[in-house]
């Protein structure tokens, strides 16, 4: 990091000096943009909430009665000088990128982010800068995301044959972002849809701004007999649970970037692994950056030492500042594990 | 092909038992009978021989995808498998070539003999012709290791199904000497192969380890106790003047044995015996260290045959005077065999002893003598039963010594491998020792990669994570800061190891959490532990 730098890294988060604002911060702070609902970007105890209008309800759901502010997507704003502004990241509702201008000096922190038009959250759209701040999650050449039309195909004749095996299907994604996608293209014509209280809540939250279909909320009267045959939504956390006992016969997947690899699905587990991200894959990430025309990157979180050398060996500033982000997770998150309680 | 991957990849998919059942016999009822035949033959083993090297087939793969090297190699760490990681990093996944399964090994095997322009050409042709499952495939059949969890059992059960044949007798039928060039699926499955059958070795009847109290195996009168051998199970066969020694692998390894190979002048025609292959040095069992440097060797030199001759220590008698004896009892069986080793009377060939013992109590201090005797255990075997195709409880039991144990500090981890990638599961371990300026500091004399569960692992991997102090490749050294107790069945010295020290089958036993690092065994505790 140099001197003029218009961002920092320091031990609370990404920091703006100038306009003594955080991006992301992972510790207590004054002022903080915040890019999107995942607990990793959008942590508690900040006194000063600012995040897209759609983040709001998310932030109120999980941080509870917080001080927040919402902003319009490319709608500028100053603060001790330095221009701000939003703009759409495409990882999950409300997810963006922050813009940071100073003297003609333009940085991007890319928050998570993805490519594809996922049909739910605002589309990203590249932000030209010179310093582009960037996850690489799935920065490796060996993640290749297929087209979601396909990913979402193969979950509905999963579901439809389960179906017809007289099981269950239950398919595991987080509760924000993942299971309003997958909700948002499984075929209603199949059977009901039934939800984990964790995704029914978080659901709730968001269906005035999404078209979704109807859900089940499963209960503690909700029998194993009426929920046979049809679609379970649960967050990766209930996997192997007790609460899973009444779906027996059932068949399992996991919807994750992660599923690309043999092992993970193993690990997990789980019947049948779906290949679906809310991250950019490798093309993915090259893309991006390449329309930014940024020179200089710095990755946050992800394959950060392979994809920045990748980087530097094609002729980009390259480099890797450590955060606490963590990506889209390996493992049982902890936080859904809370939320399930 | 796209059928044979189809069924790999539905029984990569499921870790039911019946579903993998479901999935060979449902394939097994539709594939061509070329097909069939290679994938019984891919199934138990008997693969092509690799016609190109690992390290080609990364250039091409890293080319093809127009990537650097290193970027393939550092994405391969992370998956952890060769033929997935090339699979993911080619860039095609539309095209799916036509070629059957068959057809596809009949090119792998002229493959072999051609020039590296050839091969390259041919390769990334097939790569960017497959889709992505059917390309993980055909790398797959490429490099060797095809491990998806089908045992010879499962796969003997789903074609038991299809083809209405008893699954002991296709066992039997699916062992030996043969490849999809010397004979086809009619023949193997149905027909009966003069020329196979003489080499033919029988399914091993394998033990399961003792499970109960000594006491509720019944009154120790029916029961015949043997020290366990610890070397290579394996049968000889002595047929129409020839000689055939047969792994359990299911490996024939007649040239490498002479010494037993020898006794087809001794043996009666229409023999199989069933037993084990141990290095017999100066009159006394060496260890398995020992028959280690005879394994790999493909030409036994004279030097080699010195240094550690092997014996064959018989235990069984499966067929004599051409006659099937497995539906005899076993001291019917024995009650042949052991004459029979008396009047061959040749130094190679020896008989494992049943020990005549009164009482259990008998039985337990008899394998307390098992490091004395070079012997890792007891067998314990019912004296009516007879000898059974694969792994049956009740009848045969092995009671293993307890294992060698010392505590031992993690140095260095790896990630593992299939469900373990991207976790740090595979760890090296030191021992103490005072170096030439005297200070204490820690040797390696041993890896191991299992005995912890999952939620340890994951610790574990947080704790490496946290502690590394180097990263080479996919390895790290770490801080020492964990002290692990190891378990190991045999110990020899050894040249070969830096410690000068090789274990058997080192294992974690137990993560001692109580003992900090300076608490672990020197590397002169470990040599204490080797039999004078």
């Amino acid at each position: 990091m140099k001197q003029s730098d218009l961002l920092i890294f320091n031990s609370k988060g990404i920091y703006c000096p100038k306009a003594q604002v955080y991006l992301d911060p992972w510790k207590p702070v004054k002022q903080a943009i915040i890019t999107h609902g995942h607990s990793d970007h959008a942590r508690y105890g900040h006194k000063n909430y600012l995040t897209h209008h759609s983040n709001i309800p998310i932030l109120k759901h999980r941080l509870g009665d917080i001080n927040v502010q919402g902003v319009e997507w490319d709608e500028p704003f100053q603060i001790n000088g330095v221009r701000f502004s939003l703009h759409p990241a495409g990882h999950i509702i409300g997810s963006a990128q922050v813009r940071v201008e100073y003297k003609g000096q333009v940085w991007v922190f890319t928050g998570d982010y993805k490519d594809e038009d996922d049909g739910v959250s605002t589309p990203y759209s590249p932000i030209k800068c010179h310093t582009m701040i960037t996850e690489c999650t799935f920065g490796l050449p060996a993640f290749k995301w297929k087209p979601q039309e396909q990913v979402f195909d193969d979950i509905n004749k999963w579901w439809q044959s389960n179906k017809d095996e007289g099981k269950t299907s239950v398919i595991f994604g987080y509760s924000l972002g993942k299971a309003q996608r997958i909700l948002k293209y499984l075929d209603p014509s199949i059977g009901e849809i039934y939800t984990h209280g964790a995704i029914e809540k978080m659901t709730e939250v968001l269906r005035p701004q999404l078209n979704l279909p109807k859900t089940n909320l499963i209960t503690k009267e909700t029998t194993g007999k009426e929920i046979q045959g049809n679609m379970v939504v649960a967050p990766p956390s209930a996997h192997g649970s007790p609460w899973m006992r009444k779906f027996v016969p059932y068949e399992t997947g996991t919807c994750s970037g992660w599923m690309a690899f043999r092992g993970a699905r193993a690990r997990r587990a789980t019947d049948k692994g779906f290949v679906i991200s809310d991250h950019c894959d490798w093309q993915g990430l090259l893309k991006c950056i390449k329309a930014s025309e940024a020179t200089r990157v710095i990755c946050t979180h992800g394959y950060t030492d392979i994809f920045s050398k990748y980087l530097r060996e094609i002729g980009y500033d390259a480099s890797v500042e450590n955060t606490d982000y963590e990506g889209e997770k390996d493992e049982v998150s902890s936080t859904e594990a809370k939320e399930t309680a | 092909m796209r059928k044979f991957a189809k069924l790999i990849e539905e029984l990569d998919a499921t870790t039911k038992t019946n579903r993998k059942v479901a999935a060979l016999a449902t394939y097994f009822s539709k594939a061509s009978e070329e097909d069939k035949l290679w994938t019984i033959a891919i199934l138990s083993h008997r693969r092509p021989p690799r016609p190109v090297n690992t390290t080609l087939l990364r250039q091409y793969a890293a080319e093809l995808a127009e990537i650097p090297l290193w970027l393939f190699e550092d994405s391969y760490h992370i998956v952890g498998d060769l033929a997935e990681s090339i699979a993911l990093v080619i860039p095609n996944d539309d095209m799916n070539s036509n070629k059957s399964l068959a057809e596809i090994l009949e090119e792998l095997i002229l493959l072999k003999a051609k020039s590296e322009t050839e091969k390259k050409a041919y390769v990334q042709q097939m790569w960017m012709q497959l889709d992505y499952y059917s390309r993980f495939v055909f790398t797959k059949l490429l490099t060797g290791g095809f491990r998806i969890g089908i045992s010879q059992k499962l796969m003997t059960k789903a074609l038991s199904q299809v083809t209405e044949v008893p699954e002991d007798e296709l066992a039997y039928r699916l062992m030996g000497d043969w490849t999809p060039g010397t004979t086809s699926f009619e023949e193997l499955i149905f027909g009966r192969n003069e020329q196979a059958y003489v080499s033919k070795p029988y399914p091993f009847y394998l033990a399961y380890a003792l499970e109960n109290e000594l006491p509720e195996l019944g009154d120790i009168s029916e029961w015949s106790i043997e020290h366990k051998w610890d070397g290579i199970r394996g049968q000889v066969i002595c047929r129409k003047g020839e000689i055939f020694i047969w792994t359990r692998g299911d490996e024939l390894v007649t040239d490498k044995y002479p010494e037993i190979s020898e006794l087809v002048k001794f043996l009666p025609n229409g023999t199989v015996l069933d037993g084990e292959i141990l290095p017999f040095i100066e009159g006394q069992i060496g260890t398995f260290n020992d028959l280690q440097t005879r394994i790999g060797r493909k030409n036994v030199s004279k030097s080699i045959l010195n240094k550690v001759p092997v014996i064959f220590r018989a235990y069984d008698l499966l067929e004599f005077k051409g006659k099937d004896f497995r539906n005899l009892n076993y001291v019917q069986r024995r009650e042949m065999l052991d004459p029979l080793v008396g009047e061959v009377s040749n130094p190679a060939l020896q008989l494992s002893e049943r020990i005549t013992l009164n009482s259990w109590d008998e039985v337990t201090s008899e394998r307390e003598l098992a490091r004395e005797k070079r012997s890792e255990g007891l067998m314990m075997k019912r004296n009516d039963s007879l000898y059974r195709v694969g792994r049956k409880k009740g009848d045969w039991w092995k009671w293993k010594t307890d294992p060698l144990t010392i505590d031992a500090v993690l140095t260095y981890a790896m990630r593992g491998h299939g469900r373990r990638t991207n976790l740090f599961t595979d760890y090296t371990f030191g021992l103490w020792e005072s170096n030439e300026e005297g200070n204490m500091e820690l040797v390696t004399f041993a890896k191991a990669y299992s005995g912890l569960t999952d939620k340890e692992f994951a610790e574990v991997d947080a704790l490496i994570k946290k502690t590394t102090l180097e990263r080479f490749g996919p390895v790290r050294s770490v801080e020492p800061t964990l002290v692990f107790e190891l378990a190991f069945e045999g110990i020899a010295f050894s040249n070969r190891h830096k410690s000068g020290v090789a274990v058997r089958f080192p294992r974690i036993l137990r993560w001692r959490k109580d003992k900090k690092i300076a608490d672990a065994n020197t590397l002169d505790d470990l040599k204490t532990l080797i039999p004078k």
